[in-house]
């Protein structure tokens, strides 16, 4: 048995992903300010990575506060959200920005930007 | 006798920091629903960690991704199976801007290894903030010159450190800046003139968007040197 890794260690992001390195289906969809909200309570016997996104999740938080949260690898926060949203354990709110990727913000949305940093 | 049979109690060890970052952090509303992303990029110690602090409702945070790459033609002088990892530790804040939408502000190196990850994690950005000290310009011509590859709209933010004054012309001049790139002075520290850099880069993401719906110019004309 391999030790239980800490912080950097490769192992450790081997032994979280079941040893992907790459993600499933839907992975890849997930922003790093998609926001993702629990859809059930974590079950006796989860991955504690897992559990621990299903309790975090319980207000909206996006995937970059999750993988600060987990002290793990965005990419590898990705593999495991894949896993969650397949099971239909969370929903996904992915960002928007404009109807055409990679386009230019819309005009709507940049508005609602500057009323809210004016009323900072 | 009192052997370990009863309900599954965990140990901490291994638990690391789990859940205690959240503790600390105010949820966001239920209806959040759209997250935006702004970078702020600069050197190290140009005071990007300072500015998101600033206008951040959180204390800011700290996450890395990492990306390995096999057998390409990068420099492999240690030979380790031939794979190459980059890692990227970034900071990042929040501010809630109503109760769907919250603006993520991330404090990122411009260095030249982080480029390599800029698609993966800032694909989708509103625009950047160059955020840059005029004592080591130099230290931002390698970000400029990667957004403006990457097609991010930004404009650059000169941070007082109280040194020698420059004017503006000098500052565009040393940085081969275009007329049409906004500068603009801040003080980092400063929430209103953190927040002051936004709305700027704000107003020129407006003008650009609206100026696109109008002429649809997709690709800007190269100007080879």
């Amino acid at each position: 048995m391999s030790r239980p890794g800490r912080d950097e260690d490769p192992d450790r992001l081997y032994t979280v992903t079941g040893g992907r390195s790459r993600s499933g289906t839907g992975a890849d969809t997930f922003d790093l300010v998609t926001l993702v909200v629990s859809e059930s309570a974590p079950t006796p016997g989860m991955q504690s990575e897992l559990a621990s996104i299903l309790r975090i999740c319980r207000s909206p938080t996006a995937v970059v506060e999750l993988a600060s949260d987990l002290g793990l690898p965005v990419s590898v926060v990705r593999i495991l959200l894949g896993d969650l949203l397949a099971d239909g354990r969370i929903t996904a709110r992915h960002p928007r920005t404009s109807d055409v990727a990679d386009a230019l913000p819309d005009p709507d949305i940049l508005k609602q930007v500057l009323v809210g940093l004016r009323n900072l | 006798m009192d052997s370990a049979t009863s309900e599954a109690t965990r140990d901490t060890e291994g638990t690391t920091a789990h859940g205690t970052a959240p503790a600390t952090r105010p949820p966001l509303h239920s209806s959040a629903a759209n997250g935006l992303k702004i970078v702020i990029v600069g050197g190290f110690g140009v005071g990007k960690t300072t500015m998101v602090r600033s206008v951040s409702d959180i204390r800011p945070l700290n996450t890395e991704e990492t990306m390995t790459r096999a057998g390409e033609g990068v420099d492999d002088l240690s030979g380790v199976r031939g794979k190459t990892t980059t890692t990227i530790a970034f900071d990042f804040g929040r501010i809630s801007l109503n109760d769907r939408t919250v603006l993520y502000l991330f404090g990122a190196p411009g260095q030249e290894r982080f480029w390599f990850l800029w698609d993966r994690l800032f694909s989708g950005t509103l625009g950047a903030v160059v955020l840059v000290d005029t004592r080591r310009l130099e230290d931002s011509w390698y970000a400029i010159d990667r957004l403006e590859a990457h097609g991010t709209p930004f404009i650059v933010a000169r941070n007082d450190f109280g040194g020698p004054r420059h004017t503006t012309e000098q500052v565009r001049e040393a940085l081969d800046l275009p007329a049409d790139i906004p500068l603009v002075d801040c003080d980092a520290r400063s929430r209103e003139s953190s927040r002051d850099v936004l709305i700027a880069l704000v107003h020129h993401l407006y003008a650009l968007s609206t100026e696109s719906t109008e002429s649809t110019t997709h690709h800007a004309p190269e100007t080879s040197s």
